[in-house]
């Protein structure tokens, strides 16, 4: 089992967080994981991404030539992402920020409101961890128990307040389907 | 079992902490900056430990110099450019046989180049880089967990043979994350250094210069060297075999290359493809001798390199004429996916009728 993950949106919009605890959790699974950050001479506001790979065996390739699924939390990266999802992909889109349909028939596609979610559990910043919560349910990569525990520990040492409206918003995303 | 996940930049400088680096001169550059970062935050803190942030390159390998003429194990990082400017350091660092750690986490070039990883500066880190009749060991790394460990490995060499040791990577490795363990806590004492300046209190005075305007002292200091480089070449070379048992065709890569490489390996197998491959871990001491012995029963080889071909040279030099050598290379910081590696290696296998 070899599956890549494409994280993307605006910078800001905790896109590489999303990426940073779901290679977490799967570190803390016991399973083999690269995070790859895009580094570019970005802006804030600008266009982010990440791509993850989650392995039982020794990941040899970080980069993703075409990924299983992708994720995208606005329209510019929808645009830029599309077609570098793998025939018969899973194409997570935040349809609270994206109001245009794909022109490819051969992916799945999931539409999320996730920035609506957020504001709707009072903070739109969470609207990653919707995401993410929809997409650990979409994949069954990793367990929902462990990332949430892995996101306890990582927000736990600096913004223990901030604990319980992630756990929230992953909850609210994963009892989504 | 304590596992981390942090950039291969933060694993560079929590390794170096652990073992025994007591002073870091850095100046800023991407993409290798998180490891300033991470020693200006743990290793200036640490007691007797000693971070600055320098005025530029040059100063930072200076401070080097002279923290490691004073026996203290030091070290520094930048990329590409910043490295181009080290250079009279690391020669200088090398005629007075001094230890020291030099990360190179390389950019696109040349001149100030792109962010983006490369692998470019290989000619420079494996032929010395600086004027003069040296060269440097290079550790290639490609993945996390080895950068942890060939740092470790950097500074007992730098201190056994007293040369300046080069840590090959790339803007990718340095920000790549990957699970890592760190096995050594940092040693109590390390072994003294007795050629090392502290004060000649007690003693009769010691000096350590490079320069002499005796040319018969300076060859015998350039022997001397040469005898160095020679015990380096025999003990210390180091590689890694993938799939090389029934291959027909092998691939050398290093450093990150090597991890896209074994991508499309892997997709070459899927399809009955007989591909293997060698990475060297050092590039200086070259694994010449691996090369040779793979060469009696393996005619093709393809070289795979994020540049337009300078690690290609070593391999022919090994080779010597037998076996026929390919070669595929994205420069300027272009970073090529499995899928592209594997499309040309798998031509080039049906092109030269190894499927029959």
């Amino acid at each position: 089992m070899l599956i890549k993950t494409i994280f993307s949106g605006f910078g800001g919009q905790g896109v590489l967080s999303m990426g940073y605890n779901l290679s977490r959790a799967g570190m803390l699974e016991g399973k083999m994981t690269t995070y790859l950050p895009s580094y570019g001479a970005e802006v804030r506001g600008g266009t982010a991404n990440c791509t993850v790979a989650i392995s039982d065996e020794e990941i040899a390739s970080p980069v993703a030539s075409s990924p299983e699924f992708i994720i995208v939390m606005n329209q510019p990266s929808f645009i830029r992402f599309q077609n570098l999802l793998q025939s018969g992909g899973v194409f997570l889109v935040n349809s609270s920020l994206v109001n245009i349909e794909t022109t490819r028939g051969d992916i799945e596609v999931v539409e999320v409101p996730a920035t609506q979610l957020a504001e709707e559990l009072g903070n739109t910043k969470v609207a990653n961890m919707v995401m993410l919560g929809a997409f650990v349910k979409k994949s069954n990569l990793i367990s929902i128990k462990t990332l949430i525990e892995g996101i306890k520990e990582t927000l736990g040492k600096t913004k223990p307040a901030l604990v319980d409206i992630n756990k929230k918003a992953l909850n609210t995303g994963y009892n989504l389907f | 079992m304590n596992k981390y996940l942090i950039s291969g930049n933060s694993v560079i400088a929590e390794a170096a902490i652990r073992a025994g680096c007591q002073c870091y001169f850095g100046y800023p550059i991407t993409p290798q900056n998180e490891l300033t970062e991470y020693m200006a935050l743990h290793l200036s803190r640490k007691e007797g430990c000693t971070f600055i942030q320098a005025e530029s390159e040059i100063s930072a390998i200076n401070m080097v110099y002279g923290a490691s003429i004073a026996g203290a194990r030091a070290m520094t990082s930048s990329s590409s450019p910043g490295i181009s400017l080290k250079q009279e350091g690391i020669s200088y660092l090398a005629a007075c046989e001094l230890p020291a750690v030099i990360v190179n986490m390389m950019r696109g070039g040349p001149g100030l180049g792109s962010i983006s990883a490369s692998q470019s500066d290989y000619f420079q880190a494996t032929r010395g880089g600086g004027h003069g009749d040296y060269r440097t060991i290079v550790l290639s790394p490609a993945s996390g967990q080895e950068l942890a460990d060939l740092t470790q490995r950097a500074f007992d060499l730098a201190d056994n043979y007293r040369t300046p040791v080069i840590i090959l990577g790339d803007g990718m490795l340095g920000q790549m994350m990957e699970p890592v363990e760190f096995h050594k806590e940092a040693p109590e004492n390390l072994s003294t250094k007795s050629w090392a300046l502290k004060g000649a209190k007690d003693r009769p005075s010691k000096i350590i210069k490079t320069f002499t305007s005796n040319p018969n002292e300076l060859e015998e200091i350039n022997w001397r060297l040469f005898r160095k480089y020679r015990l380096i070449e025999r003990e210390e070379v180091d590689y890694e075999t993938y799939m090389v048992e029934d291959a027909e065709l092998i691939v050398i890569a290093y450093g990150i290359a090597a991890r896209i490489a074994k991508g499309a390996i892997k997709k070459a197998r899927a399809h009955n493809l007989k591909v293997g491959m060698l990475r060297p871990i050092t590039l200086w001491p070259f694994p010449f001798k691996k090369i040779q012995e793979i060469s009696k029963r393996v005619q093709y080889f393809f070289v795979f390199e994020m540049n337009m071909g300078q690690m290609i040279e070593d391999v022919q030099l090994a080779l010597e004429g037998n076996g026929e050598i390919s070669f595929y290379g994205r420069p300027g910081g272009v970073i090529p996916t499995p899928s592209e590696v594997f499309r040309i290696l798998s031509r080039q296998y049906y092109q030269k009728g190894l499927n029959r």
